[in-house]
């Protein structure tokens, strides 16, 4: 199966969405990212028991953090998926990037390139 | 360990809007095991900051550092090189660790980077309930190690009021009545008789309210 998905999206493989910090979400966006989706396995599914549960809060804890400095907190998603669905994949990511298309760049990625 | 929760962003860009060089200072004790005020809060503080102030299109320097602790004099010495390069800092240390910071750096406006709550333990993580109020008499000798000074809303001294029932505290029914505690813990103890020892009237002169307190040690001092 060779689906495409939007050619603007960045992959970064990690072994469990447990791993994702909120250092990581926030970093993201101050370096540029206009939307980050994390994207772990399903609820009930994880293989660490709890690892894409504990995501799940620190997404939402980046979402208020985002919110609250008014960059748009709906930037950052969570979405649980398991590794055969695909067609599902590319239909989040898509959707996703329309989204953060519709809400428009990251006004920190335009800062910094007036900056440079 | 001292007990402290983070402070809203906006109550903390508030304190430092006007401000253009900005230290954020953690702290590696209480409020980083409390996941308030260490290493990592910093980061992610000092981003917030960053992407607030760039969003505003205002350019403000922020740094972050976190030191080994901000109780003690040697650990807050070691900004005295670096901090006149700055117009705020904001300690995300307990009360403690921003008042001491203030009193050693008299010119630099220091502001509190979380809100300090009590004394208390880690249930769990992501959970903290308070244990102690430094009452200054300790009295866990007689109460089978369990403290009704900060565990009983009504701070009594001989046994439940009226307003336990089952086992919970009349305030919230999820809070556990403390001589509840206390009994279950002197019938393991098989200690049930000193439950009917009168406690004589404590002596409260050593709590806050006999105002600010301090300990001095001769034998120790230099």
């Amino acid at each position: 199966m060779r689906l495409q998905y939007p050619s603007n999206v960045k992959i970064i493989k990690l072994p469990c969405t447990g791993k994702v910090d909120l250092i990581h979400l926030v970093k993201s966006f101050e370096k540029g990212a206009d939307g980050v989706c994390v994207v772990g396995c399903l609820e009930g599914a994880c293989q660490f028991t709890k690892g894409n549960i504990r995501a799940r809060k620190r997404v939402e804890e980046a979402q208020r953090i985002l919110d609250s400095i008014k960059l748009g907190g709906e930037r950052v998603q969570m979405f649980n998926l398991s590794s055969s669905e695909a067609p599902l994949f590319v239909k989040v990511i898509s959707e996703m990037t329309e989204k953060i298309k519709e809400m428009g760049p990251n006004p920190i990625k335009t800062a910094l390139k007036k900056a440079a | 360990m001292i007990v402290a929760k983070r402070k809203p962003i906006e109550e903390i860009i508030e304190e430092v809007q006007a401000y253009d060089k900005i230290l954020l200072v953690g702290c590696n004790e209480c409020v980083t095991v409390c996941e308030a005020g260490g290493k990592k809060e910093v980061a992610v503080l000092a981003s917030a900051l960053r992407m607030h102030f760039m969003n505003q299109g205002k350019e403000v320097k922020i740094d972050e550092i976190t030191l080994e602790r901000q109780c003690d004099h040697e650990y807050l010495e070691e900004l005295r090189n670096q901090i006149d390069q700055y117009d705020v800092v904001v300690s995300l240390a307990c009360g403690v660790g921003v008042q001491f910071m203030a009193e050693k750096y008299m010119n630099m406006p220091v502001m509190p980077g979380v809100d300090t709550c009590f004394m208390g333990v880690t249930e769990e993580r992501g959970v903290w309930s308070e244990r102690c109020q430094g009452c200054g008499t300790c009295m866990l000798a007689k109460t089978g190690g369990i403290c009704p000074v900060s565990r009983c809303a009504k701070r009594l001294f001989n046994g439940p009021c009226g307003g336990s029932t089952n086992g919970h505290c009349e305030i919230d029914k999820n809070v556990i009545c403390a001589w509840q505690l206390i009994i279950d813990r002197m019938k393991n103890l098989d200690k049930l008789e000193d439950y009917e020892a009168l406690v004589p009237i404590k002596d409260w002169s050593t709590e806050r309210a006999g105002g600010p307190r301090k300990v001095v040690r001769e034998d120790v001092m230099q």
